[in-house]
């Protein structure tokens, strides 16, 4: 027997223990008009982030989009210009943002302007005029801005793969068609905001170097004169997946092909949450998953594959999205329904399933590190009824699941059976191949 | 109201600098806010440093970066950093190459295993590279050739504006070149490049001094030392006639135009430089910015619009040559000529008049959030502090940025936009092939 040592192999280190997760500093307070306020302290640079979140389900999509794209175009005591000047003035900005669930007013600014950025916060939630030049400016940048949207191919395979998704839910159709939005009028905004833009129901977060409940009353202060009630608009469940053929949308001439797949997901409170993010990670939801191991490492299918649970207020989906070289098309797709299927009929091996786990509770941590990422986490969570508690709640879930759990969630929720699938490409190209693998439908966009 | 002026705040980040005996140069920055780590390898190599007929190899040879090392197979070093709950990347630049991790902090041996481990070489084989060459192919199809505006300007620009292959090849690459890039070449140019002496390891966040230093000495101490190449001479003679070129995109429903002017050199002219990163936000940032005034509210002659400094939107981040540029989109039908001709109005009032009360003292307010906010993350103290130690020597000056910012007067940046003439500009329009 030989005494050789194996000289050229060094060891990888092991991690150190783990660092506890230790949630930050915070407070909340509801106020008399029913806006609830959350502030979380973290100091490490002197700014603050700012997320006022409004519950904003069942608008009509041309008028919500464009009192997004004119509620900062002045109030009745500052112009367009004007508010964003004072906001420069303390490093501050505002940006708005919509989607079927919400209204989203962000932005982020020296701390010692907070007061300053509340105080121009409520002018225009108060006071916003929406004058009629500038609506006219914003609505012609708002059809342009939806014209390069829909020359673009990820935007065309989303808008294909929710109308097959949500079918009559207000989830199917996101963006306004330009002739909708070219006929929206200021003092349908008006009104709109007016029956809307309310506090009952709307969440401030407030993440930066702040004493939170000195950060509290400041809000309270600048805030409390916000009125307005109104019904607030439920949002029917999103409807359950339902398979079928393939959809083939197609854009002729496309070097790549667009893979949507949509399955089955649940909301994060639910029992099989932790373990379906454990199991999408297996498929797809990380770069170590089988999914792009296979196709981008492997087969060079593809540049950038990825899965993830999406949660809305009315429901969850997973989507699982590749661009692939058109000529690998129905071979892309079947090592994706391969490895969907190997999933839900296999239980994963247990070193995997640990290296997804640490790489869950991992980037939990990340996330946490900058204001900028609680501001969005804490938002995103209060938004759907959850708190930054439900962080160690999940992480607790996460380290508890076990193989039997993975395996019984991908079999219940990655099962290739349940897929909806839609490919965005040159039909003339990819459908024969496609049609080798499952039924398929085309259509054009 | 009175102007107010709001108080620059700065960052105290502490900084640690130290060279090992093989030339690696290391940034230590500690600081114990959240339990993460950021580690950040920076190689001095990038786009411009590519070899004539291999336009791409640099952002290619990164691909390769990653598939395999002394001690680790192909996907390990994924696995291992994911299996420590962190995230990873790499990117290509035009000065520079950088390599990352963002990691639990009980993850900071693991990753300067692992960075050391492909230090010392990585594992080029004939399978990795042509898979990663359809990878890089695909990535080539997502961000330019299948989207509409791909790569305008910042692929596009540069050969009008530049003469020498360095500055003005295509950094994506050609297929061609890619196609015939060989392990040789791989091979060549990782002894040429990726020397201990040309790198730079920065360490950021939840680390203990002592410990990340006996650490690195650990696993970097025995990197074979080999000296920084030298860096060629990639400097051009500014522009005296006015550059013009356009091209039509078949995918793009509007008109898009992009000019470029070239500024001082960053590195040794930084006094000289700073004032054009200050114009170019006095131009473009936000509603009260002077070009989205008058351009997209006033004239309606444009419907977006941006100004930054670097190709790649790399203000600290490049050497010379570089340029302020500006880009835009236009309503459908839109003019170029008139909307070029109303910035060149807009610089020359800038140049005369000088700024409004107040004007400057807000922008440089709204820079110094978007600078503190940037180190806010740790991996961009890492990677910013990297970068500032391989091109300056300065990891220190992200501390400093907002305060230099916010020194810079109402003259300098007259006086800066008064050199944006036509005459200096490169300027590329791209035709809406795809108008409906």
């Amino acid at each position: 027997m030989s005494e050789t040592v194996e000289t050229g192999v060094r060891p990888l280190p092991a991690l150190g223990p783990n660092r506890r997760l230790k949630l930050p500093q915070q407070a909340e307070r509801t106020l008399g008009n029913g806006l609830t306020v959350i502030a979380v302290r973290r100091s490490a640079i002197p700014l603050v982030e700012l997320r006022l979140w409004m519950p904003f389900g069942r608008t009509h999509l041309a008028r919500g989009g464009m009192l997004a794209q004119t509620l900062l175009s002045g109030t009745e005591t500052y112009t367009a210009t004007q508010l964003a000047a004072e906001l420069q003035k303390v490093g501050g900005g505002l940006s708005a943002g919509i989607d079927p669930d919400r209204l989203m007013l962000s932005g982020a600014g020296l701390v010692t302007g907070l007061d300053r950025m509340l105080e121009l916060l409520a002018d225009v939630l108060t006071g916003a005029t929406y004058p009629a030049d500038w609506v006219e400016t914003e609505r012609e940048r708002l059809v342009d801005r939806i014209q390069v949207a829909q020359s673009q191919p990820a935007h065309l395979a989303r808008t294909a793969l929710l109308k097959r998704i949500y079918g009559r839910h207000p989830y199917a159709v996101q963006t306004p068609e330009p002739d909708q939005v070219r006929a929206v009028k200021p003092p349908v905004l008006r009104r709109l905001h007016a029956e809307r833009v309310h506090p009952a129901g709307a969440v401030l977060v407030l993440v930066g170097d702040v004493q939170p409940e000195k950060a509290l009353d400041a809000a309270e202060r600048a805030l409390s004169g916000w009125k307005g009630e109104g019904q607030p608009a439920e949002l029917p469940p999103a409807p359950p997946l339902e398979p079928g053929p393939v959809l083939l949308v197609d854009r002729p001439g496309s070097v790549q092909s667009s893979l949507r797949i949509a399955l089955p997901a649940v909301p994060r409170t639910h029992p099989d949450h932790a373990a379906l993010q454990l199991a999408n990670l297996l498929f797809g939801g990380y770069f170590s998953s089988r999914w792009v191991e296979n196709i981008r490492e492997d087969k060079g299918y593809t540049y950038g594959p990825h899965s993830l649970v999406e949660h809305s207020v009315a429901g969850s989906v997973l989507v699982a999205a590749a661009e692939v070289a058109t000529e690998v098309t129905a071979p892309a797709l079947l090592e994706t329904m391969y490895e969907l299927g190997r999933l839900a009929a296999l239980p994963p091996k247990p070193d995997e399933l640990e290296q997804a786990r640490q790489y869950a509770l991992g980037t939990l941590q990340l996330g946490m590190s900058t204001q900028a990422g609680l501001a969005s986490l804490t938002s995103a969570y209060a938004g759907n009824g959850l708190r930054l508690d439900f962080l160690a709640e999940h992480a607790a879930r996460l380290a508890a699941a076990t193989v039997d759990d993975v395996a019984a969630a991908a079999a219940r929720y990655l099962a290739p059976a349940q897929a909806v699938t839609v490919v965005l490409g040159d039909a003339e190209r990819v459908a024969d191949g496609l049609a080798a693998l499952a039924p398929i439908r085309t259509e054009s966009p | 109201m009175p102007t107010r002026r709001a108080r620059i705040p700065a960052t105290k980040y502490p900084v640690e600098r130290f060279t090992l005996d093989n030339g690696l140069r290391v940034v230590l920055t500690p600081d114990r806010s959240a339990p993460v780590i950021g580690v950040a390898v920076v190689y001095d190599v990038g786009i411009r440093s590519e070899p004539e007929g291999r336009t791409g190899f640099a952002h290619l040879f990164e691909h390769l970066m990653f598939q395999g090392s002394e001690n680790l197979e192909k996907l390990a070093h994924f696995r291992h950093v994911q299996g420590a709950g962190g995230t990873f990347n790499g990117s290509t630049h035009l000065d520079y190459t950088d390599y990352y991790e963002t990691l639990p902090s009980n993850a900071l041996e693991r990753a300067l295993f692992l960075e050391a481990d492909r230090m010392r070489g990585p594992r080029l084989t004939e399978e990795n590279l042509r898979n990663q060459v359809d990878v890089v192919k695909e990535e080539i199809r997502v961000n330019v050739l299948n989207r509409p505006y791909g790569g305008f300007p910042w692929l596009t620009l540069p050969p009008v504006m530049f003469d020498t292959f360095p500055n003005a090849h295509d950094g994506y690459g050609s297929f061609d070149d890619l196609e015939s890039a060989t392990v040789g070449d791989a091979a060549d140019f990782f002894r040429r490049y990726y020397a201990s002496g040309n790198a730079v390891l920065a360490v950021s966040g939840d680390v203990d001094v002592a410990e990340a230093t006996a650490l690195i000495e650990r696993h970097f101490g025995d990197v074979p030392a080999r000296p920084a190449p030298e860096r060629p001479d990639f400097t051009e003679p500014d522009l005296t006639a006015e550059r013009r070129t356009s091209y039509t995109d078949k995918l793009a429903p509007l008109p898009a135009v992009a000019g470029a002017w070239r500024v001082p050199d960053p590195v040794t002219d930084f006094a000289g430089y700073l004032p054009y990163v200050v114009l170019a936000e006095v131009l473009t940032d936000g509603d009260a910015s002077r070009l989205v005034e008058r351009l997209v509210q006033r004239d309606r002659s444009v419907t977006s619009l941006g100004g930054y400094l670097g190709f790649m939107g790399d203000p600290f981040d490049v050497r010379d040559p570089t340029a302020l540029l500006l880009q835009a989109h236009l309503p459908p039908g839109g003019d170029v000529d008139k909307v070029l001709r109303t910035i060149d109005e807009e610089l020359d009032r800038l140049a005369t008049d000088g700024l409004t009360e107040g004007e400057l003292a807000r922008t440089q307010a709204r820079m110094a959030t978007h600078l503190l906010r940037d180190t806010d993350a740790v991996l961009g103290r890492a990677l910013g502090m990297a970068v500032l130690e391989q091109q300056r020597g300065e990891p220190g000056l992200m501390n400093e940025l907002p305060r230099l910012v916010g020194e810079v007067t109402d003259e300098q940046v007259r006086a800066a936009a008064a050199t944006l003439r036509p005459e200096r500009r490169a300027s590329i329009e791209v035709i809406a092939g795809g108008a409906r």
